[in-house]
């Protein structure tokens, strides 16, 4: 099968390859690109694993072809870093409010939280919980996880976090 | 889970994709959110030689008002259903059922069209464009024509689309000012389809029905309207024997599949309860 050859804005950074056209995008980044932060789950678009951001919407990679992202920009968990490589408040959020045990869903957790607070930056715990509910999470319960979205949330808007009482 | 090969085609005008579509034929599939076929590809239930993209298709997506009725463009996400003040003015029934479908990441990329154009009796928006009276723009080799949603659903995955058709828009009849709606879906988690749904539109006056259509999703191989349910509730009061008996003859039309979401009996029983539900909740918000 012929190869097209496409190209897009990853993390800021211009990027083109080579690609069948049923090459799914999460392939693309993982294969080509060596980002391996963008994790493969379930592969059915159930689990939420493989989420990025492309042009303001949160995608599971596994169910869109890498030919279907050309000249767009997209965002993965490699791009998350505060720009002097500190964690930026989502991440500093999971490490201060353990919400990841095993961590294989965090990068999509990551990133579906980052357009979940773009859109919404004060949400209540039911939104959040709405709003990663393409997300699975096995280790968890959420409780740790709706906690540091909560936690980042506060730090963007420059208000104190205060955990609620169980 | 890689799908078999295929050739990406990304045309730019409704007339080049329908050119696309009768020049390949049988081996090509229009591409619209992707979120049905993607994964049938990847399973290989669905090998299309030539994938026809619908998203660089200028004018198919947008919300508009034309007078009294809204056009809705095809391509037009879930997402945007749900973030469209136009939506949530005149049909706040799709934002109800819209963020009951599937989760946030799909409802970015599934598309209205492809919800409705599909086929599937499993998709919630189907019944819902029989409950509000829409009808579909098809576009193919011989020109375009209008199709009520009503007379659409043919079977499982068998709709009204000839071969070289693509669905460009829907256009629904602005229901009455002060209506009240409701969706009621049943479903086991996040991102399955009903066990049974049931939509409902309608007016009161002086605290009786004046109008009513209710609409039932995954509980025959098309979606239905429940006529005779919606007739047994007109200039009544909602009481529970009234209730009752509309459910009863929306049983009566219900032919689900028995299934993983439950055995025939149980499915048309909740099936009931969810067109109960639903009326109680759309009498409540009618003004």
């Amino acid at each position: 099968m012929a190869k097209t050859r496409i190209s897009m804005k990853v993390n800021g950074t211009e990027v083109e390859g080579l690609v069948e056209p049923r090459t799914l995008l999460v392939h693309f980044i993982r294969e080509n690109l060596q980002l391996t932060g963008t994790h493969i789950g379930c592969e059915t678009t159930h689990c939420g694993a493989c989420t990025v951001d492309i042009e303001g919407m949160s995608v599971k990679s596994c169910t869109m072809f890498a030919v279907q992202a050309d000249g767009s920009e997209i965002t993965t968990i490699e791009g998350m870093a505060n720009a002097d490589g500190s964690l930026s408040p989502l991440q500093e959020g999971f490490r201060m409010m353990h919400g990841l045990q095993c961590g294989y869903c965090t990068p999509g957790m990551i990133m579906r939280a980052h357009r979940l607070l773009k859109e919404n930056p004060a949400p209540t715990e039911e939104e959040i919980r709405q709003g990663i509910a393409g997300n699975i999470c096995r280790c968890t319960g959420y409780q740790n996880i709706v906690k540091a979205i909560q936690y980042a949330a506060a730090k963007l808007n420059g208000v104190e976090f205060k955990e609620a009482a169980e | 889970m890689i799908p078999g090969t295929f050739s990406y085609h990304r045309p730019a005008s409704v007339a080049e994709a329908i050119n696309l579509l009768s020049t390949f034929g049988e081996e090509a599939r229009p591409l619209a959110g992707g979120h049905s076929l993607i994964p049938m590809m990847k399973l290989r239930l669905a090998t299309p030689g030539h994938l026809i993209d619908l998203h660089g298709v200028a004018g198919l997506t947008g919300i508009r008002r034309d007078d009294d009725k809204i056009v809705i463009g095809a391509m037009t996400t879930q997402q945007q259903l749900l973030a469209s003040n136009e939506i949530r003015t005149a049909l706040p029934i799709l934002q109800e059922a819209a963020a009951l479908i599937a989760d946030p990441q799909v409802r970015y990329r599934g598309t209205l069209g492809g919800n409705v154009a599909n086929g599937d009796p499993g998709n919630d928006m189907p019944a819902l464009m029989l409950t509000l009276g829409a009808t579909y723009r098809l576009e193919g080799p011989n020109g375009a024509r209008n199709v009520a949603a009503g007379e659409f659903y043919q079977g499982a995955y068998f709709t009204a689309l000839e071969p070289g058709e693509i669905l460009t828009s829907i256009t629904i009849p602005a229901p009455a000012a002060g209506h009240g709606y409701a969706y009621e879906k049943l479903k086991r988690k996040v991102g399955d389809y009903a066990t049974a749904a049931a939509a409902v539109v309608l007016t009161m006056a002086d605290g009786k029905v004046a109008s009513c259509a209710i609409g039932l999703t995954n509980l025959h191989e098309t979606p239905l309207l429940a006529t005779d349910a919606a007739n047994v509730v007109i200039s009544t009061g909602l009481d529970a024997a009234t209730l009752k008996q509309a459910a009863a003859a929306a049983e009566a039309i219900m032919s689900p599949a028995a299934d993983a979401r439950g055995p025939v009996e149980y499915r048309k029983h909740v099936g009931g309860v969810m067109v109960m539900r639903a009326l109680q909740r759309a009498a409540g918000r009618a003004r």
